[in-house]
């Protein structure tokens, strides 16, 4: 029997704006030591559905409108708070997304790890504390911390964004669940640490026997960890079945359109590199002091983000610079904007240098390189209209005077693929790739010949994401744009660049033709990562599993 | 290099305005907030026109009228010198919004300005102007206001810029706070990457996305701006009797509350009435201002 049986769950959101079903007659059941995983982008509903059944939600807005979710025989959805304590505490845990958010920064690891048994609602199950430090550190040895005595007594500003996961998956196992729900689980993380994280979850889950929710939007993970999957789209069920079906026998038309937006294989588009090189980065230092940490002989320690880089990038050239988190590769980009201070080095636009130049003299540069950045829910003003925003470059640079700023805008809100009709709304008021979009018009609006996109599709999902990356390519082409393309997604850059680079420690540890440096990397490190990356492919993505 | 590329023409400001237009249509649909903006104008328009319309003299003593309850020759009754309360309430009103309006004027425009500049640039700058602030603040305010009285006269213009010279320092911690948080943002940074020089900045992309908290600290201060000129008063450091504000008001009428509470409760509704117009125009403008807020 299934140890979790969900039936025509239906969860509204009653707000101003009306009402929205976030999640509208789903069912679907997992038995223990099986994992199902809720496939779907932003908005689909798939956390919402699991949040439901552990009562998280805030209500108001949403509400539960109808369905039932037997958990061993009993209704999650109608239990007292008592009972839903309970089986919290000892049936279902969870594992958010964000590790770096969801450890309290004020406690020991330890004390967040033993509350649940020391302060368990059920006064006979409580546990001395040296008893229940005993069974965490054991755990913590489980999920791979080294010296967990010791570790014990840290706090989390002490681990990294992957330990601090595990300690994340340690806290949700302590209390011996039988349903273990992950929500996006590795999706901060790097792709190496997702591997291991992975790999951890999927060993647990066979040495406790435990039935395992996995919500993700990367179906390349998914296709390497779940024996079932569900596809949600705007809060309905578009498919379900076992792996192997949905991914090879998939008779839904957004789940093969989920498939399909998935970038993979080399470059398509014909290189358009010419001989000649646009920026030239020799011995680039930049170099920051260690706040954090005490001062050493009246200084502080340096943190060496970019350490002795040097760099040529060809006219037309899209070049991917690939590195895991703190590997330095947006300072490069940065430094080579001359966003941030360079510490030592030389950095060539063309026949001129552009470090050394102050603020001032920099400014006739600034509309020739341009840079498109991660978070487009950050970077445009929230005050400023979509107008304001494309016409502040071009009035500042003079590119446009006040009668034709409007056409020029137009202009802009056509070659990004926006209506022309929303000029005059904010930021709030579109979607994640929408905004994009409007940061990448911003961007392209003063004729620049050279852009660093930091990260540019990172923050959207996978159908948004391939959108923008075509919307990339063909302004690179219309445009004659030279590119700098950061990302920690080997994938997207595989598909977008001519030259790759691989950076790690603030160094370049390998670099070559996209191609050839797949083919066959030199660098262990670039093996390793090469090797880390999820294929939406269940039986190749089980047969890397099985290599690492 | 030539010279043109250097020079950088202005960014239309025209273009810049379409925040305050939407806020003032989203705000028209607020009539909370307008009834505030409402109840806000009309008692400047009175206090404005008060040596017209007032029906008695501020001053002229009726020591056999004393004090009486609120009548139909006096609609809120006399004072124990048998003044009209009405005709000083209205007086009072003259000089309490403008100590009010002026102070909180000079308040927001030092402390927005010391504050965001200290905020954006950030290191020894930072450090240097936030270290005035705290000098400023340890200074025993009345000493400082004394010493002020005594260098230059008793002046009310000098009591206004007396007030708002204390008043600025939190506005300024305020903004600086949400400075610092802003800068680090990447639309700022994008905005630097375009080349826009740091005023501009400031001005475009800093300064209006500092606003929300910035409202709400404002119609805070304006009460209690209006309540330090009635104890600077009442030490004899501000106006001086027969002259009336509603703070010295408020503070005689205490004194006298159980024989005479009409006393009290007329210039403490004019106070209270002002202080809920402010918030509620305070609140609709914040929300007015922040786009992300619905529009109906």
């Amino acid at each position: 029997m299934a140890i979790l049986e969900v039936k025509g769950l239906k969860v509204y959101f009653h707000t101003r704006n009306g009402l929205v079903k976030a999640v509208d007659d789903v069912s679907f059941s997992v038995d223990s030591g099986e994992t199902l995983a809720i496939v779907g982008e932003s908005g689909s509903g798939k956390s919402v559905t699991c949040y439901s059944l552990l009562d998280l939600l805030p209500k108001p807005p949403a509400k539960i409108e109808g369905g039932t979710a037997f958990f061993d025989g009993e209704d999650l959805l109608t239990c007292s708070p008592d009972r839903m304590r309970h089986h919290r505490c000892n049936d279902i845990a969870v594992i958010f997304q964000d590790p770096m958010t969801s450890l309290n920064p004020f406690l020991t690891i330890g004390e967040q790890l033993i509350e649940p048994l020391i302060y368990h609602p059920d006064k006979t199950l409580r546990q001395s504390r040296p008893k229940a430090r005993e069974r965490a550190i054991q755990l913590l040895d489980e999920v791979g911390i080294i010296d967990p005595h010791s570790r014990f007594d840290c706090y989390p500003h002490e681990f990294s964004g992957g330990m601090r996961q595990r300690v994340m998956i340690a806290m949700a196992l302590i209390t011996e669940p039988r349903l273990l729900i992950c929500d996006e689980p590795t999706t901060a993380l790097d792709v190496t640490i997702q591997a291991q994280i992975l790999k951890l979850i999927k060993k647990l889950q066979q040495t406790h026997d435990v039935a395992v929710i996995f919500i993700s939007h990367d179906l390349g993970v998914v296709a390497g960890i779940a024996d079932k999957v569900l596809v949600m789209c705007e809060g309905t069920i578009r498919e379900t079945g076992n792996t192997d079906s949905v991914f090879y026998r998939s008779q839904d038309e957004y789940t093969k359109k989920l498939l399909a937006a998935i970038p993979s294989g080399p470059k398509k588009l014909e290189s358009r590199v010419k001989p000649e090189t646009l920026i030239k980065v020799s011995h680039l230092k930049t170099h920051f002091n260690d706040y954090s940490k005490q001062k050493i002989d009246g200084k502080y320690a340096l943190i060496k983000a970019v350490d002795d880089v040097s760099l040529n990038i060809l006219r037309g050239e899209i070049l991917g610079l690939v590195g895991e988190s703190g590997s330095g590769k947006s300072t490069l980009g940065r430094s080579i904007l001359q966003l941030v201070p360079n510490t030592s080095g030389i950095v060539n636009f063309g026949a001129d240098q552009l470090t050394g130049l102050s603020p001032r003299q920099l400014v006739p540069w600034r509309r020739r390189m341009q840079m498109i950045f991660q978070d487009p829910y950050a970077s445009l003003n929230p005050r400023m209209t979509v107008y304001e925003t494309l016409s502040e470059p071009l009035l500042y640079h003079g590119l446009a005077n006040r009668e034709n700023v409007l056409s020029r805008v137009s202009e802009l809100m056509d070659e990004v693929g926006l209506a022309r009709g929303s000029m005059r709304k904010y930021p709030h008021e579109f979607s994640g790739g929408q905004r994009q979009r409007i940061a990448i018009g911003r961007a392209i609006a003063t004729k620049p010949e050279f852009i660093i996109a930091d990260e540019p599709v990172s923050a959207l999902d996978v159908t948004i994401q391939a959108q923008i990356l075509d919307l990339i390519l063909d302004l690179v082409e219309s445009h004659n744009l030279t590119m700098m393309f950061i990302s920690h997604d080997l994938s997207v850059v595989r598909y977008i660049s001519d030259r790759v680079m691989i950076m790690h420690h603030g160094v370049i540890v390998e670099e070559g033709k996209t191609e050839a440096l797949w083919a066959n990397p030199q660098d262990p490190y670039t093996q390793n990562l090469l090797r880390s990356i999820p294929i939406a492919d269940p039986l190749l993505e089980r047969a890397r599993i099985e290599n690492i | 290099m030539n010279k043109n590329t250097l020079s950088q023409p202005a960014t239309s400001e025209e273009d810049g305005s379409s925040l305050w237009n939407d806020a003032w249509i989203k705000l028209s649909k607020n009539y909370l907030a307008l009834a505030g903006l409402g109840i806000l104008i009309l008692l400047c328009v009175v206090s404005l026109l008060t040596p017209w319309i007032a029906p008695y003299s501020y001053e002229q003593q009726n020591l056999d009228l004393g004090a009486t309850a609120p009548s139909l020759q006096h609609w809120l009754g006399t004072d124990i010198f048998g003044r009209d309360m009405l005709t000083r309430i209205m007086y009072g009103g003259r000089v309490s919004l403008m100590v009010g309006f002026i102070a909180t004027a000079v308040a927001l425009v030092i402390g927005i300005l010391w504050g965001a500049i200290a905020g954006f640039y950030g290191g020894r700058l930072d450090a240097v102007m936030m270290r005035i602030v705290d000098i400023l603040y340890a200074l025993p305010f009345m000493i400082f206001i004394v010493l002020l009285m005594v260098v230059f006269g008793r002046n009310i213009l000098l009591l206004f810029l007396a007030i708002g010279a204390v008043e600025w320092l939190t506005m300024a911690r305020i903004v600086r706070g949400q400075v610092m948080s802003l800068r680090n943002q990447e639309f700022v940074e994008a905005a630097y990457s375009l080349g826009l020089s740091q005023w501009t900045i400031i001005r475009r992309h800093i300064i209006p996305n500092t606003l929300g908290p910035v409202i709400v600290y404002t119609t805070l201060t304006i009460p209690s701006v209006m309540l330090l000129e009635a104890f600077l008063s009442f030490l004899g450091l501000g106006i001086q009797p027969p002259e009336s504000s509603w703070g010295l008001l408020i503070n005689y009428g205490v004194e006298t509350m159980e024989e005479y509470p009409w006393l009290l409760i007329f210039p403490g509704i004019a106070l209270s009435l002002t202080l809920f117009a402010l918030n509620f125009l305070g609140d609709g403008l914040r929300d007015a201002l922040d786009p992300r807020t619905s529009k109906d």
